[in-house]
């Protein structure tokens, strides 16, 4: 098997990997550097559990190749909160009850959290268009919505 | 203390929409499921061998190449373990031994250092097949011109309330046979007669179903497994390895989802047979998306036929309910579906005359499981629409003729039990005026069809007669409680529930409170499973019996210690009070060390734990001919649902414009997850509307991805959802409450059906309603051109 060496930023910290050649950055991130907070929940770019923001882009880690991320700045749900402070976003998801079984979160708070600082005052339609690619089988979406909508309040 | 006064005391935990105790875990990443649980460098990947037939005859297996294939540790097959398992009716292996029954079942399966490794190896182990002709269709299962499935039925192993057929495809037949139907239809004024058809679906939790298996040298099994049921998964693995369940530990994380899929026992057996050939290394299989579609227990498919009639003021007089259940390839768990949509086959109408039969069918589909609801929302998917129907012909107004009707206490129910008060009432008329039932309204623009629809439900919890809980409540030395519990945080919010239970009960502050998790056999106390919304009444009382313990022991000390006698003492956030002295002391001072006799005498109390059970006694059978008998469930919880609905006509796209969902919960310990589990819930029921469906052609699952298995989005949601509650207490839940998990989901369907009838004049013999049907339907009934 032949393996890269990427150097890379996650969470603000930099990070030097050996990875397989087909390793995903999914698989890298939980296997390779023990950040399992970002859930796998089909392998196949479908349900945006694996949600990461890559250079301020949200993407599917489950279909970026690790190989392809030497340079990249990543971000995952472990890196949201700063010093043991909570992002504005994690604390309204707590206040709305927008979480149940908690698989889709990490994903859903990245995609949320990537609208949010492309447009910090989204419309509820613009919040529901950004997150049609994070399914989450709970809550019927109304209170992260509604999260999305108080995060982006002040 | 500045209550110690007031010996008065309304709840003050429970009732308040506390936060979740699991939730800083969870928007943080740091929450532990099972694939985020750690195993070292030994951890083996598994996968199986699965049939590609849906009925065929195994002839050979040959498992040589696939052992041979370097990097693979183990390959198991049937053979090894011929034990028949199963919750109701033991009709299944781990592994399919002479013949396979539906498309996906595991016939081996493999152990290797890479996942990679042991899928590679699956395709060398040769499986010679001869396939058989299959069966499809329920109700053709049913016929005698069917193949038979099983023709060892009659030897199975049941429990004592399911009556399968041998010789046929029939596992159960429960009837009802109430009044006399066949003379009250001469009385009837209004009649509908009607056939729906309600198709298979997926639970699709976003966390597939994953297991860890190892067994120590010494034969002791350890089972980590995204499980909604640690101790029925701890039964059935012991009884099908001929284990003792002191040998097997079952240790549950947090579940990603479940919605009834996690419950029993499916894949999980499949690390552990493996397991048995490895001592001492970890085996860890995680289903495939793909795998989780089309592998897994389903819904079943139903196939509903409703005759019902009411007199000329609309009173209903008499129904007949003929339900074929698709159960799939074995029905261990669909045989008490059946059941449950047997006995609660009236829905919650007061109908004096009944004839239900419902039966399941073994057909080569993938095997039906419990599904948030039991069978109720298919079931009611039946009866609400043709009540809808009668409602029309019989021209009285749809509330007016839903609230004439619906069930009220001290009515004799189906079954012959005479139903307890219930809010059913209120729950129907929160409803109305949440979505402006009467009023007519016109479309926004007038490309459309507006229309709105209503249904009322309810659902018992499905589960044998004596299904037990159990927890222990203990305190520690800085005076704070920790609960342990053996059900299971699905998401629900139960582990936050229990904490507010024993919080009230023991008097110590919310967040004073921890649950012992995760769930594990080894230490947890017993709870049977995590399902039929059972948790917050069942495992509730045990926890609050513990807590009540615990608080007992506490008080029994202090009193000798001052004095007094514990009916003057107290304990109110931590500290314990007494009325009469006005002495005080925190809990800490005492429960670990106890507290010291006078003049040095020595010592009283001790270590604080409180033990608590609880189990239903008084539910009986039923009359295997009639289906009567005095107490066929615990309790019914009834609610009510309608949509406000906009139809374009140039496409049949729905869009809803308000929604209304309310049930009774008898208390709502929690108001803002009581309000969460009924938005989630009326999604998935909307989705299911929607939709939904597990396409089968000839036994073949043809959408097993999300791409193709479309369920609802933030797009689908963008609609007002008014959920008020009812509260009319349960006379043996914790503070009255009942469970409340899987009722939204099970009145959806029927309430956007009467919505599209309602606009259109159309109404589809099943769900999904897709935009394609409705617009078919609409331009073959010249609605739409
Ligand atoms: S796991 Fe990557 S999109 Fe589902
Ligand atoms: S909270 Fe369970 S999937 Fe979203």
């Amino acid at each position: 098997m032949s393996y890269s060496r990427i150097t890379l930023t996650v969470n603000e910290v930099v990070e030097t990997v050996d990875v397989p050649q087909h390793m995903t950055l999914l698989q890298m991130l939980r296997e390779k550097l023990s950040l399992t907070g970002t859930k796998n929940g089909c392998t196949a770019g479908e349900c945006g559990a694996c949600t990461v923001m890559m250079n301020d882009e949200p993407v599917n880690s489950c279909m970026v190749l690790a190989a392809e991320c030497d340079g990249a700045n990543i971000l995952t749900v472990e890196g949201l909160a700063k010093q043991g402070k909570l992002s504005k976003l994690q604390d309204t998801i707590i206040k709305t009850g927008g979480v149940q079984c908690g698989f889709c979160t990490p994903g859903m708070l990245i995609s949320a959290t990537a609208l949010l600082k492309r447009n910090p005052h989204p419309t509820e339609n613009e919040i529901r268009e950004a997150l049609v690619g994070n399914l989450c089988r709970c809550t019927g979406y109304y209170r992260i919505v509604e999260a999305v909508k108080e995060a982006a309040g002040e | 203390m500045a209550n110690a006064k007031s010996k008065e005391k309304n709840p003050t935990v429970v009732g308040a929409s506390v936060p979740r105790n699991d939730v800083l875990e969870k928007v943080t990443g740091s929450a532990t499921y099972l694939d985020d649980i750690q195993f070292g460098n030994n951890l083996l990947y598994a996968r199986a061998v699965r049939s590609p037939h849906p009925h065929a005859l195994i002839k050979r297996i040959d498992t040589s190449k696939a052992e041979k294939f370097p990097g693979v540790k183990a390959v198991v097959t049937g053979k090894d373990f011929p034990e028949r398992i199963g919750l109701y009716l033991k009709d299944k292996t781990i592994f399919a031994t002479d013949r396979v029954r539906f498309l996906g079942e595991p016939v081996a399966a493999v152990a290797a250092v890479s996942e990679e490794i042991a899928q590679k190896a699956c395709t060398l182990v040769e499986v010679e097949y001869e396939p058989l002709e299959g069966v499809f269709d329920a109700e053709y299962g049913a016929s005698d011109k069917a193949p038979l499935l099983h023709p060892d039925l009659g030897k199975y192993e049941c429990v004592n309330f399911i009556f399968p057929k041998a010789g046929t495809n029939i596992s159960n037949h429960f009837k009802i046979r109430k009044g006399n139907v066949e003379a009250a239809w001469k009385e009837c004024a209004f009649i509908v007669d009607k056939t729906y058809k309600i198709p298979h679906i997926q639970h699709v939790p976003i966390e597939p179903h994953g297991a860890v298996a190892m067994m120590d040298q010494k034969g002791k099994v350890t089972l980590w497994a995204s499980s909604q049921s640690p101790f029925a998964q701890r039964n059935l693995v012991a009884k099908a390895l001929h284990i003792s369940h002191s040998d097997l530990r079952v240790i549950a994380p947090l579940v990603g989802g479940g919605f009834g899929s996690k419950a029993g026992l499916t894949m999980e057996a499949i690390p552990v047979a493996l397991a048995t050939k490895l001592p001492g290394v970890p085996i860890k299989f995680i289903l495939t998306r793909e795998e989780e579609f089309y592998t897994n227990f389903v819904r079943q498919g139903l196939t509903i036929h409703v005759k019902v009639g009411c007199d000329k003021d609309g009173n209903l007089l008499a129904l007949k309910n003929t339900m074929y259940w698709d159960g799939g390839a074995s029905t261990e768990y669909g045989t008490n579906i059946t059941r449950a949509g047997g006995y609660s086959s009236s829905g919650p109408y007061d109908i004096p005359n009944v004839e239900t039969d419902s039966i399941c069918v073994y057909t080569n589909h993938p095997i039906g499981g419990a599904y948030r609801g039991f069978g109720m929302s298919e079931l009611h998917t039946g009866i609400d629409q043709a009540i809808d129907e009668l409602a029309e012909k019989s021209g009285i107004e749809r509330v007016k003729f839903l609230k004439q009707n619906a069930i009220a206490e001290g009515d004799i129910v189906v079954t012959g039990m005479t139903m307890h008060a219930n809010g059913i009432q209120q729950c129907i008329d929160n409803v109305a005026k949440a979505i402006e039932f009467t009023k007519k309204e016109k479309p926004s623009t007038p490309d459309r069809l507006r229309g709105k629809g209503i249904a009322i439900m309810w659902k018992a919890p499905a589960m044998p007669p004596n299904p037990g809980s159990s927890a222990w409540v203990e305190l520690s030395e800085d005076g704070k409680a920790t609960v342990g519990l053996g059900g299971q945080e699905i998401g629900q919010g139960t582990f936050t529930v229990m904490a507010q239970i024993a919080a009230e009960a023991l008097g110590v502050k919310y967040e004073d409170v921890r649950i012992a998790g995760p769930v594990d056999t080894q230490y947890s106390p017993y709870e049977w499973q995590t399902v039929a919304s059972r948790l917050t009444w069942s495992m509730g009382n045990a926890v609050r019996l513990a807590a009540l313990d615990a608080r007992k022991q506490i008080l029994d000390v202090v009193a000798e210690a001052w004095h007094e006698t514990p009916e003057d003492l107290d304990i109110v956030n931590g500290m314990v009070v007494s009325y009469k002295s006005e002495q005080e002391t925190p809990l800490a001072n005492l429960v670990i060390y106890g507290l010291p006799k006078p003049n040095d005498e020595g010592w009283m109390g001790g270590p604080i734990v409180g033990r608590g059970s609880f189990m239903p006694k008084y539910v009986t059978n039923l009359d295997p001919e009639t289906g009567q008998g005095p107490r066929a469930v615990v309790h019914y919880t009834v609610g009510c649902e309608g949509l406000d609905i906009e139809i374009e006509k140039s496409t049949g796209k729905i869009h809803v414009i308000r929604a209304g969902a309310s049930f009774d919960v008898g208390k709502a310990i929690n108001p803002a997850l009581v309000k969460a589990q009924v938005e989630g819930g009326f999604v998935q029921g909307l989705s299911s509307a929607l939709f939904e469906e597990i396409r089968l052609r000839n036994g073949v699952m043809t959408n097993p991805s999300f791409v193709d298995y479309r369920i609802a989005t933030s797009a689908d949601t963008a609609f007002p959802l008014d959920t008020t509650y009812v509260e009319v207490p349960q006379d043996d839940g914790p503070w009255g409450a009942r469970g409340v998990g899987e009722h939204p989901m099970v009145p959806t369907i029927a309430a956007l059906g009467n919505a599209i009838y309602d606009a259109t004049g159309i109404r589809l013999d099943g769900p999904p309603f897709s935009a394609e049907k409705i617009f078919l339907a609409m331009l073959d009934a010249g609605k739409v051109e």
